[in-house]
């Protein structure tokens, strides 16, 4: 048995007619991506198979004590490659592919010692990374492709917010959402058309979106505010955490996801302080700068617009995150989410989504230190905060989850209630002050 | 009047006051998952109870109720939170409550900042855990904790999972620990359990109360935590009722119509289906045709009372059951046995033998052999001719059935077992490991829990139209499971056929990790008692797509086998015990500490007739007779003893601690070279032993971390408590680059670890940490950098001297490697020499830790084979392209290491892996293809707090079998 997996190119030929797949993570942000890409011609379905057997093709296929994501992003290919809708001739994958010191950089190769085990090793799959790990002639991520992505992740993080801060208050069900796909179709189609990316054109886009969401009536009731933080995957997937953002709007919570802009400045950042803790690099540290500069902006101009509105909460932005981040950890930690985690932990405390959950893959590497490792330190700065940390893999039940997050529901919500009846209390003492001093006046 | 209602995960219970809160009513059931029957038929007896009452204030706790309680329109309440609610009200003056249930475990702590817990995903020390150690001791609860009061020793028992516990009690049983003792060190390890995996740095003082069901049966269990916490907990009255107690008095409940109640409670279904991947038969012939196919697999028995002449002897003492059969010259059984060991396999074979003897005085046993973990003290007791290793065993038996078979899998109680035979030879060899063990006595415990007899829920199963999807992976958690599908719907016919379906699939995709039938082999041969069951025979062949034989006899097929050895390799005079000597036959077992050296381990001492003596209990071999003499080649021990040269040496600038754990293992030349040179007392601490772990166990923050991660924490606690002033372990995001990978990292854990201590031992914020992030892959930056950082935290220190430091630093360590790599040829040159076997012990440079490592190097050492180490042979091949991403300096000396032994005929890798390493999950499955590529054996050790070094001794000589083996056909093929 000779010990060599090859690894197959993604040609120009296969360029054409090629359907590549990708598996699911963020609807919003993924569903504008396919688009974009689909103008410089590749065909991309993102991948919406969620049955049983998705676990099952990841188990069958890959080392049972990998990390869960890798287990169900491959069971979802897996699942989808052998679901006959495919022509397995004419399709390939696409993964992606970080470099960093976690296993998550290993995924790709895993993927592919699963379609050599499952007979279809002649699949090519493309790695996308920034890294430079992988390169195939039949795809090239270019400067336009880049800009209008980084659109995306802009747009995608915005809807999101915006979309988790007034679902669970609208007065009309179901308006916020449809706002979100008006202005999904309305953002592709525009980048589509070679609009919308340029900064101008963004600033102008944000501002409309904050302010059709701003437009939205609202209940301005009180409820628990919850923040999720986590591996990435498990963090943003449905697939990878139970649902876990219906739960919460089924247990009546408003949710809190930082999102995918705070990882790729997590990313680029860290190549700036690799070279300030351990030298060399500097070229590559400039381009790093200047690139987060860029991103940051980009950021800003998302807070100044949602500031515009005091119904919703802006998120602090990357320089603050950074700051909060080397208050519990060494900004040295870049494995995984690194210091990126705890930071975001911080940043939800202080913007009052003091109720997280830190969702980590069972045995995930860098969570025993990023994650569990540090709430007891966080705890030490905010005495306040109620973390509970969840574990996702297969044979995790969801009852047992959904019972511990519903222990952390129960302090939030009986917080909540003695909150509420300070204000009530603050407001009749307030009446009473007002009242005395309209008589004193009278007198 | 108020009802409060607590459904957890074994049980129900239920409280009603009346208007003057006092509790008139109270029940505790077990409901054997039938929730909603059994909570309606509840509510009805309330309701004829009290028969004014027409409305109740209700409330429902407990994880098994939330799906109901939404349904019903009946207010939840979480259960740690009802708790809370009951001990404000009743106890007010409590600090602590620690409450056990059926699967869950929860501190809350009420003074000093309140804060509750519970036990994450993988946790044992639970009632759950409990109920399984007590099946497998073979006593009920009542007994446990009445001879638990008589213990005289404590042994060390992980109580993490049941599973994993299971392994650490089997060979104390087998080694004939007594009960008493073991029952009181499970109760000490669920204290343990609890103090790690939930204080989690936290301390527990002041008034503690125990609740739940185990805290309140046993009084020895509260006992245990009183002793290790220094407490003086109480029990009050009602404490199995604080959550259903918290529940009625919730501001939650709602007066509701008890009629209406029950009427919704009597008709909640779940809206939610239960899904079934795969039908076990398709029609009735498809059913007959099984059946008619598998009754032809047999061996016959013959009538023992007609049988005059020679007979062969087969034992396999195994962990749950002692299996015996003995044969005829025409290899017909005469008389066969299958008997739970019950913790002792000496009676059980005592009793045997007497009824052969007694019965059968025309039998002559011709010869005998032992198999099993129980092999040891069966062939000291009785004089067995052979024993055995258990491969052996089961490969003779099967060729008796099928000659060709070149697959063998055998699922006992306790291990799943296969074997893969090529050309004749045991090629490879798979064993389940702590976490994966989805075997026989998983089946009889669920069975148990839901109230039938294991052949009778096997039998059922078969007339599943609709096997229930279970998952495949931990038993505790399986429970869960099980109550998720019967209120989606499933019945017991589904649940008991889904369950077997979980053990074959958890046996091929975890043990085996078969991606299809094709790569098992053609002709597979099924055995152990668990293949009895024919639905898990059934759903063995559905998932692999073929049919396999089971012979009749699966169950005894490793008796099977001995005793066919025994018949092929018979001597003239068997030594079996006779019958006069089996008369006067007396077994005395005591426990003494060994005190040899300061592993201190805990020995049984067997002796037999007040003469033949059995030591068990050993990690190496100093208290009994070696068994080899060849010398003892060992580069464990060699690295061990180099690191302690590095002593401290009084200096002008104060002392430094470090703590010797995880990457300082190959750090320590460097560093301790580097604080040497500039003036300073490197304090190192001890290589760990359990004390140490224990101490420092309370401020681990994650139960999953490795065994090698949590050991860091005594170490700190050590150099604390050594009043150094400083520590030193700093962050090493990378290692040093040996320019054979594509990058040089750190495992995130060895990477960041010094994170998690800053963060979690607050001792270390009373003393000067040095944590810092240093690049030691960039000796110039690295120079500059630590300079700094001397600087900043002990003052001016000329650049010269942390250069010329650094220098001398960098120097050593090189020199340290050297040495390791030049013991390495050493060995292999001098074991070549002595025409002994080289194994490579393949792991991590902490491995070398005699407490992570439990003796392993020592015990191969014992069969005679040289033992050297990754770091000592990686240096000889090139850099040459993997599968992965080749990016952790660790790691890619494992992949160098078996690629160097692939050329050498005499040389063979065991890979030891850290459990809940995660890194290992990528390097375990390429070194193994880089092996077998070649056609090497793959062997893999999992190791962890506590290993089973039984099963692990059962590994090593299989593959020590298999290459004596191979090494035979090469010698015949050769002439």
């Amino acid at each position: 048995m000779p010990n060599d997996i090859k690894i197959v190119e993604f040609t120009k030929e296969m360029k054409k007619d090629y359907t590549i797949l990708v598996p699911d993570m963020l609807p919003i942000h993924f569903a504008m991506l396919m688009k974009v890409f689909h103008e410089y011609g590749y065909n991309m379905e993102v991948l919406k198979n969620d049955s049983p057997n998705v676990v099952n093709e990841g188990l069958k296929l890959v080392h049972n004590d990998t990390c869960y994501p890798a287990l169900l992003v491959i069971g979802q290919f897996m699942d989808a490659l052998k679901s006959g809708k495919y022509d397995l001739n004419k399709v390939a994958l696409m993964i992606t592919q970080t470099g960093g010191g976690c296993r998550a950089s290993n995924y790709i190769h895993l993927l592919r010692k699963a379609l050599k085990k499952a007979g279809m090793d002649h699949i090519p799959v493309i790695s996308l990374n920034s890294s430079g790990l992988e390169k195939n002639s039949g795809f090239k991520y270019t400067l336009p492709m880049l800009i209008k992505s980084l659109a995306v992740v802009a747009y995608g993080d915005l809807l999101m917010l915006l979309n988790n801060q007034v679902k669970p208050y609208e007065v009309n069900k179901g308006e916020s959402q449809t706002l979100v796909n008006l202005w999904v179709q309305k953002l592709s189609d525009e980048l589509n058309h070679n609009k919308g990316f340029t900064f101008k054109a963004m600033k102008n886009n944000i501002k409309e979106i904050t302010k059709s969401f701003a437009n939205i009536k609202m209940t301005g009731e009180k409820k628990v505010k919850v923040g999720i933080v986590g591996e990435i995957y498990v963090k943003y997937s449905s697939l990878g955490n139970n649902e876990l953002e219906d739960f919460l709007h089924e247990e009546d919570c408003e949710v809190m996801v930082p999102g995918l802009m705070g990882f790729l400045m997590y990313c680029v950042e860290n190549g700036v302080i690799d070279s300030t803790l351990y030298g060399g690099k500097l070229v590559k540290s400039k381009i790093n700068r200047a690139a987060n500069d860029f991103l940051i902006k980009i950021e800003d101009t998302i807070i100044d617009a949602i500031k515009e509105h005091d119904v919703f909460t802006a998120p602090t932005g990357f320089r603050h995150l950074k700051t909060l981040g080397e208050k519990v950890i060494g900004l040295g930690s870049k494995m995984g989410e690194g210091w990126l985690l705890p930071a975001e932990i911080m940043e939800l405390i202080q913007l009052g989504y003091e109720n997280v959950i830190c969702a980590q893959p069972f045995g995930c590497l860098p969570n025993h230190i990023i994650g569990k490792g540090l709430i007891r330190k966080i705890k030490g700065i905010h005495d306040d905060s109620n973390i509970v940390p969840i574990d996702y893999d297969p044979s995790a039940t969801r009852v047992n989850q959904e019972n511990r997050i519903k222990l952390m529901l129960s302090v939030a919500k009986e917080k909540l209630q003695t909150e509420k009846m300070l204000e009530e209390h603050m407001k009749f003492t307030d009446l009473i002050e007002k009242k005395q001093l309209k008589l004193a006046i009278e007198e | 009047m108020r009802i409060g209602l607590d459904v957890g995960s074994t049980t129900l219970k239920c409280v009603v006051s009346d208007d003057h809160d006092k509790l008139v009513f109270h029940s505790y059931e077990r409901h054997f998952s039938q929730i909603t029957q059994k909570t309606a038929s509840l509510l009805r007896q309330v309701r004829d109870e009290f028969p004014e009452e027409k409305e109740f204030s209700m409330c429902i706790s407990g994880s098994a109720g939330m799906g109901m309680a939404e349904t019903c329109g009946i207010p939840f309440i979480q259960e740690v939170y009802a708790t809370r609610i009951a001990v404000k009200r009743l106890i007010p003056y409590s600090d602590v409550v620690i409450e056990l249930g059926g699967e869950d475990a929860k501190i809350l702590f009420l003074t000093n900042g309140t804060e509750v817990r519970m036990n994450g995903s993988c946790a044992g020390g639970t009632g759950a855990f409990i109920d399984q150690m007590a099946t497998l001791l073979n006593i009920s609860l009542v007994d446990m904790n009445e001879i638990a009061k008589d213990y005289e020793k404590i042994y060390t028992i992980a109580s993490r999972c049941g599973v994993f516990a299971k392994s650490d009690v089997q060979p104390l049983l087998n080694q004939g620990a007594k009960k008493s003792d073991i029952s009181a060190s499970i109760f000490a390890a669920v204290v343990n359990q609890t103090i790690a995996g939930l204080a989690q740095g936290r301390k527990i003082e002041g008034q503690v109360v125990y609740l739940g069901g185990p805290l309140t049966f046993l009084s020895e269990l509260r006992s245990s935590f009183d002793y290790i916490l220094d407490v003086k907990g109480i029990c009050p009255e009602n404490s199995l009722y604080y959550v259903a107690i918290g529940a009625a008095f919730s501001d939650l409940s709602e007066r509701l119509n008890i009629e209406n109640t029950i009427k919704s409670v009597e008709s909640y279904k779940s809206t939610t289906g239960f899904s079934s991947t795969m039908t076990l038969f398709e029609d009735q012939d498809d059913y007959d045709e099984f059946f008619e196919r598998h009754a032809k697999e047999r061996v016959e028995y013959v009538e023992p009372e007609n049988y005059r002449g020679q007979a062969y002897l087969g034992i396999d003492a195994g962990s749950t059951t002692v299996k015996a059969a003995l044969i005829n010259e025409d290899e017909e059984i005469l008389l066969s046995s299958y008997l739970p060991n019950s913790g002792n396999p000496v009676p059980i074979i005592k009793g045997f033998l007497e009824d052969v003897y007694e019965k059968y005085p025309d039998i002559k046993i011709k010869s005998s052999a032992v198999t099993g973990y129980g092999e040891d003290i069966i062939q000291n007791a009785f004089k067995v001719d052979f024993g055995i290793v258990e491969t052996i065993a089961h490969y003779t038996a099967a060729k008796k059935f099928k000659p060709d078979v070149d697959f063998i899998i055998d699922i006992g109680g306790q291990d799943i077992k296969c074997f893969k035979i090529r050309d004749g030879v045991i090629d490879n060899i798979f064993l389940n490991e702590a976490c994966s063990s989805g075997c026989g006595s998983f089946l009889q415990t669920f069975a148990g829990i839901l109230e039938y007899k294991i052949d009778d829920f096997a039998k059922l199963g078969l007339q599943s139209k609709r096997p229930v999807d279970l998952g495949s992976r931990c038993t505790v958690f399986m429970n869960s499971s099980v109550k998720q599908a019967q209120k989606d719907g499933a019945n017991i016919e589904d649940i008991s056929a889904g369950l077997s379906l979980s053990v074959v699939k958890n046996a091929i995709y975890k043990v085996i990790r078969a991606a299809s039938a094709d790569s098992l082999g053609e002709n597979i041969v099924v055995q152990g008692g668990t293949f009895h069951n024919d639905v898990v025979l059934r759903a063995f062949e559905k998932e692999i797509g073929r049919s396999v034989i089971r012979p009749n006899i699966s169950g005894i097929m490793g008796a099977y086998g001995a005793a066919l050895y025994s018949k092929e390799n018979h001597k003239a005079q068997s030594t079996l015990i006779t019958d006069e000597e089996l008369d006067h036959f007396v077994h005395e077992a005591k426990v003494v500490n060994c005190g040899l050296c300061n592993n201190n381990c805990k020995l049984t001492v067997n002796k037999f007739d007040n003469n033949r003596k059995f030591i068990g209990g050993n990690r190496c071999e100093r208290p009994i007779a070696t068994k080899t003499n060849k010398p003892k080649y060992n580069i464990f021990d060699y690295k061990l003893s180099l690191l302690q040269t590095y002593k401290p040496v009084k200096g002008k600038r104060g002392q430094i601690g470090i703590p010797l754990g995880l990457n300082m293992y190959e750090m320590l030349p460097f560093w301790h070279t580097f604080f040497t040179e500039l003036g300073f007392e490197v304090i190192t601490s001890p290589t760990s032993n359990r004390d140490l772990y224990l101490k420092g166990q309370h401020t681990i923050p994650s139960d999953t971390v490795c065994f090698p991660a949590k050991l860091i924490h005594g170490h700190i606690d050590y150099l604390l408590e050594k009043k150094v002033k400083t520590i030193f372990y700093p962050c090493l995001t990378y290692n040093i680059d040996e320019e054979k990978s594509d990058n040089h990292f750190n495992c995130p854990v060895v990477a960041y670890y010094p994170e998690v201590i800053k963060a979690n031992v607050s001792g270390v914020g009373n003393i000067k940490f040095i944590y810092d992030y240093l690049g030691v892959h960039r000796a110039k930056d690295f120079t500059k950098k630590i300079h700094k950082l001397m600087e900043d935290n002990f003052g001016k220190i000329p650049f010269r001297e942390v250069k010329s430091a650094v220098s001398n630093a960098f120097d050593e360590y090189d020199s340290y490697m050297k040495k390791v790599k030049d013991m390495g040829k050493n060995y292999i040159e001098l074991a070549e020499a002595n025409d002994m076997h080289i194994i490579v012990l393949a792991g991590r440079p902490y491995h070398i830790d005699p407490e992570v490592n439990h003796g392993i190097a020592k015990l191969i050492t014992e069969f005679g084979v040289a033992v050297v180490t990754e770091d000592s042979v990686n240096h000889l091949v090139g850099k040459f392209p993997v599968n992965v991403l080749n990016q952790w300096t660790y790691h890619a000396r494992l992949y160098s290491a078996a690629r160097y032994i692939n050329t050498k005929p005499n040389m063979d890798l065991i890979q030891l892996v850290s459990f809940g390493c995660g890194l290992d999950a990528v390097t375990t499955d390429e070194v193994q293809s880089i092996l077998e590529a070649e056609g090497k054996i793959y062997t893999q050790i999992k190791i962890d707090e506590i290993t089973n070094l039984g099963a692990v001794k059962i590994r090593i000589r299989s593959l020590l079998a298999a290459i004596d083996q191979r090494r035979e056909e090469v010698v015949s093929y050769a002439q």
